[in-house]
C-alpha cells in the first residue's frame, strides 16, 4: 500500500469521476462473469474427471454452453469496454462527450447478456422448453430459443456503440488538438474496435439473418455450412479481440511496472495495424477438416494465419526488452540477472509476466494447430481448449486480473485489500493453468475429445504414448481446482478492497516511450486507409469461399433439419431409436444414466 | 522510423519462421501427397439418405482388387455401420455424412479424423496395413447424449474378410 502513496499524483476517479464509475460497472460486469463461469468450469472439471459427478451427463453441456460463453463473451468483453474506456480518457486526457450515451452502450450489453444467460440456464430447468444447450459455437442445426440469439445481437451491438464513443471522443480531441499523433492508447483502442467491426460482419449475418429467424419459426432450415463458416469469420477475430487489450496493457502499463518505460512506440503501432489486417481473413483454419470447402481457400487461410504469428512475435521481442530496459534501470546487471531486479513483490507485475509466458507456451501450440496438415491430428480433441487456456484463459485473463490489482485503486481511491494474496493468486492461476493445460495437450495427442461429459467409451481405450488416462485426469482435476480456488483470492480480494476506506493520490502515470510517435511514419496513423486494405483482403479471402458454399448447398442449405436443444434425454433418444433401429444406443445411454 | 538492431535481426528471423512454416505444410500438401478433406462431394439432401443409392444401406463395398469404399452415416448419437469391418492390406476410401446435426469422425489415436456436416459428405482415403481394432468416436459437439456415441473400424486379417457384411 505505501507505494501507491509515493506517486502522490490524481487518480482517475479524481480527473474523470464520471467515467471512473462507468469504468467500475463494466470492471464489476465482468467480475461477476468470471464468478459463474470459474463455478461452472470447476464442476465441469470434476464431472469431466469423474472426481465428482452432481448431475446427470445431459447437463453437462448446459454447464458447458455456460462456462463458455460466460468466459469468453461475458468476462471477456466487459472488461475490454472497461480498460478501453479507461485508456482513451487517459491518453486523450479528456472526458467521453456524453455520458448518458455511455451508459446506453453498457446497458444493452447487460440486457443482452441477461437474455443469453437466461435463455442458457433454462437447460437446468426440465419443465420449461427454454434452453440453448448449443455450446459457444452454436452450430447449426443445433438450435437455441431465440431469447439466446436475441442476447448476443443486442450484445454485440452495445458493443459496438462502445466503439462509436471512442471514436466521438477521438473527434473531439482532434478539433482540440488539430496535428497532433493519436495517442497511443487511443490508437490501440480505436484499431482494436476497427478489427471488430470488420469481424462482426460474419456474426451478425449469421445470428440477425438465419439464426434468430429460424429459431423464431419464420423459415425451417438453414445451411449448416454457411453458418459455421459465418461463425468462423468472427470466431477467430474475436480471440485478438480479447488479446488486443491485454497487449495494450503489456505495451503501456508492464513496463512502467517494471520500472522503465515503452522501448518502441511506433512498433506497437505496426503490431495493431497488422492485427488489423490479417485478424479476420484466417477464419478457415477452424475448418481444415471441414467438407465442401475446397483445399486451396484452406492454404490461403493457413498463409494469412501463419503471417499473423508476426505482431505476436514482434510484441514477444517490445515486452522482453522493455521489462529488461526497467530491470537494469532498477540496477540490474548481467546477461539474464537482471530478471532478479524486476518487482516480483507487486501482482500487477508478476501476474502480466507470468501471462506473457504462457502466452509464449500457447503460441507455440497455436502454430502446431494453424499447420493445416498436423492439424488433424489435433482438430476437436482436448489439445484445443488446452490450447486456448493458454492464450484467452490465461494470456488475457491472468493479464486483466493482473491490471486490476493496478488500476482498480486508481478506480476507487482505495488502496488495494492485499498485496501478498494478489501475488499467491497470480502464482496459483499460473500452476494450475500449467498442470490443467498440460494434461490436456498430451491427452489431445493420444485422442481424448474436447467437449464430452464422459471421455470414457464401451469399446475401447485410450492409450497414452507414456503415462495414464487416469494420471492425466488428476492433473486436469488439481489444476482446475486450482484455478477456481485462485479466482476466489482474486474475487475476494477486490470485494475486500471495496471495503477499504478512500485515499487520495493513488494515481500513477504512464511515461511515454523511448522512441516516441514522432518516429513513426504518420501514415500509421491513417485508418481509413488501413480498413480499406483489411477489407480487401477479407473479401479475397472470404468471396469465393462463401460463393461456394451457398452455389453448392443454396442459402437456407441442401434440406437440413431443426434441431431444438430441449434437455429432454428421452425424446432425442426415442429419436435415434426411431431412425437408426440400434437398440445397443439405448443399452449404452441407460447404463450412462444409470451410473450417475 | 528508428529500428533498434537486435529488433531488425529479431523481424528477420520471425519472418524466416514463418515461411519456414508455410513451407513444410506446402511441401506436405504436394510431395507427401497429405490430402486435405475438400469439396470434390456433391452435397446431400440430409432427409432423404434412405434413397440416397450410398447411404440407405451404410456399408462397407469392395470396387477393385484390395480396395474398398465405407459408406458412413453418422447420427444422435452412432454410426452406422457399427463396426465398420475392412480387410487387413487394404484401401479404404470414406464417404461419410450426417442424417442430423454436426458430428465428428474420428478414430481414435490416428489422423484420420473430420468433420460429417449435415448436407455434405466428407471423403477421404486411409491404408489399413495389419489387423486390429480401431475406435470411432464422434468429437464435435451433437446434443445431450453426445458422449455416448462410439463406434468402431475392426481390420480383420485378409483370409478371415467375408464382405463386411454384419
Amino acid at each position: 500500500m505505501s507505494d501507491a502513496l509515493e506517486s502522490g499524483a490524481p487518480s482517475f476517479l479524481d480527473q474523470f469521476p464520471d467515467e471512473a464509475k462507468l469504468v467500475r460497472a463494466t470492471l464489476w460486469s465482468a467480475f461477476i462473469a468470471l464468478i459463474l463461469g470459474g463455478l461452472f468450469g470447476i464442476i465441469q472439471t470434476l464431472h469431466r474427471t469423474d472426481i465428482l459427478r452432481v448431475m446427470d451427463s445431459s447437463y453437462y453441456y448446459t454447464v458447458l454452453t455456460a462456462h463458455g460463453v460466460l468466459m469468453v463473451v461475458s468476462f471477456t468483453i466487459f472488461f475490454l469496454v472497461g480498460v478501453f474506456t479507461w485508456a482513451v480518457v487517459r491518453s486523450l486526457d479528456r472526458p467521453l462527450v456524453d455520458i448518458r450515451y455511455s451508459w446506453t452502450w453498457y446497458g444493452l450489453m447487460v440486457v443482452g447478456t441477461l437474455m443469453a444467460v437466461v435463455a442458457v440456464l433454462g437447460g437446468f430447468v426440465d419443465s420449461t422448453e427454454m434452453s440453448a444447450d448449443v455450446l459457444f459455437t452454436f452450430y447449426a442445426p443445433l438450435q437455441a430459443h431465440p431469447l439466446f440469439y436475441g442476447g448476443l445481437a443486442i450484445f454485440l451491438i452495445g458493443s459496438w456503440l462502445a466503439g462509436v464513443d471512442w471514436f466521438r471522443a477521438w473527434y473531439a480531441w482532434k478539433r482540440e488538438h488539430p496535428d497532433e499523433r493519436i495517442p497511443l492508447q487511443t490508437f490501440m483502442a480505436l484499431t482494436t474496435m476497427l478489427m471488430w467491426y470488420i469481424a462482426s460482419i460474419g456474426i451478425a449475418i449469421a445470428v440477425v439473418v438465419f439464426l434468430l429467424p429460424w429459431s423464431l419459426g419464420l423459415f425451417d432450415e438453414v445451411n449448416a455450412l454457411l453458418t459455421r463458416t459465418l461463425f468462423w469469420f468472427w470466431g477467430h477475430p474475436v480471440v485478438y479481440f480479447w488479446l488486443m487489450p491485454a497487449y495494450m496493457l503489456w505495451y503501456t502499463v508492464l513496463p512502467k511496472l517494471a520500472g522503465g518505460r515503452l522501448f518502441s512506440d511506433p512498433l506497437a503501432r505496426v503490431v495493431f495495424v497488422l492485427f488489423l489486417l490479417l485478424s479476420t481473413p484466417v477464419g478457415i483454419h477452424h475448418q481444415y477438416v471441414d467438407p465442401g470447402i475446397a483445399e486451396g481457400f484452406k492454404f490461403i487461410a493457413m498463409t494469412n494465419t501463419m503471417f499473423l504469428l508476426l505482431p505476436s512475435l514482434l510484441t514477444a521481442f517490445t515486452v522482453v526488452a522493455s521489462m529488461e530496459y526497467g530491470a537494469r534501470r532498477r540496477g540490474g546487471t548481467g546477461l539474464f540477472g537482471w530478471l532478479r531486479a524486476l518487482p516480483w513483490a507487486r501482482p500487477a507485475f508478476t501476474g502480466m509476466a507470468l501471462a506473457g509466458l504462457m502466452f509464449a507456451a500457447g503460441g507455440f501450440s497455436g502454430m502446431i494447430n494453424a499447420g493445416m496438415n498436423i492439424n488433424y491430428l489435433v482438430h476437436n480433441t482436448l489439445w484445443v481448449p488446452g490450447h486456448f487456456h493458454l492464450t484467452v484463459g490465461t494470456a488475457v485473463a491472468l493479464t486483466f486480473m493482473a491490471a486490476t490489482y493496478w488500476l482498480w485503486p486508481q478506480l476507487t481511491n482505495k488502496p488495494l485489500f492485499s498485496r501478498p494474496i494478489g501475488l499467491l493468486q497470480v502464482v496459483m492461476w499460473f500452476v494450475g493453468m500449467a498442470l490443467m493445460s498440460n494434461a490436456m495437450h498430451v491427452s489431445g495427442l493420444f485422442g481424448v475429445p474436447r467437449r464430452t461429459a464422459e471421455p470414457e467409451y464401451q469399446g475401447f481405450d485410450f492409450t497414452p504414448a507414456f503415462g495414464t488416462m487416469n494420471e492425466f485426469d488428476m492433473q486436469i482435476a488439481i489444476g482446475g481446482t486450482l484455478l477456481f480456488i485462485s479466482l476466489g483470492l482474486f474475487i475476494g480480494n477486490v470485494v475486500l478492497t471495496s471495503f477499504g476506506t478512500k485515499q487520495s493520490s493513488l494515481g500513477e502515470d504512464l511515461p511515454p516511450a523511448l522512441s516516441g510517435p514522432s518516429d513513426s511514419p504518420v501514415v500509421l496513423d491513417n485508418l481509413k486507409l488501413w480498413v480499406g486494405i483489411a477489407l480487401v483482403l477479407v473479401v479475397l479471402a472470404y468471396s469465393l469461399p462463401l460463393a461456394s458454399i451457398i452455389s453448392r448447398g443454396g442459402l437456407f442449405g441442401p434440406g437440413v433439419g431443426t434441431y431444438p436443444m430441449i434437455v429432454d434425454t428421452f425424446s432425442a433418444l426415442i429419436e435415434s431409436v426411431a431412425h437408426a433401429g440400434i437398440t445397443e444406443t439405448l443399452a449404452q445411454f441407460e447404463v450412462g444414466v444409470i451410473v450417475q | 522510423m528508428h529500428i533498434h538492431n537486435y529488433e531488425k535481426i529479431w523481424l528477420v528471423l520471425a519472418m524466416l519462421l514463418i515461411v519456414a512454416f508455410i513451407s513444410t505444410v506446402a511441401y506436405g500438401a504436394t510431395a507427401m501427397g497429405v490430402d486435405m478433406i475438400s469439396d470434390d462431394e456433391e452435397t446431400i439432401n440430409p432427409d432423404a439418405l434412405d434413397e440416397d443409392q450410398r447411404f440407405a444401406e451404410p456399408r462397407v463395398e469392395q470396387v477393385g482388387e484390395n480396395e474398398y469404399e465405407a459408406y458412413v452415416v453418422a447420427l444422435q448419437f452412432a454410426f452406422q455401420p457399427d463396426p465398420i469391418e475392412v480387410p487387413a492390406g487394404s484401401t479404404v476410401t470414406f464417404y461419410v455424412t450426417s442424417r442430423d446435426v454436426i458430428h465428428g469422425f474420428e478414430v481414435v489415436g490416428t489422423n484420420a479424423n473430420v468433420m460429417v456436416v449435415p448436407g455434405e459428405v466428407s471423403t477421404f482415403t486411409v491404408e489399413f496395413n495389419e489387423a486390429g481394432e480401431y475406435g470411432v468416436l464422434c468429437n464435435e459437439y451433437c446434443g445431450d447424449g453426445h458422449h455416448v456415441m462410439e463406434g468402431s473400424v475392426v481390420v480383420v486379417p485378409e483370409e478371415e474378410y467375408d464382405g463386411g457384411d454384419q
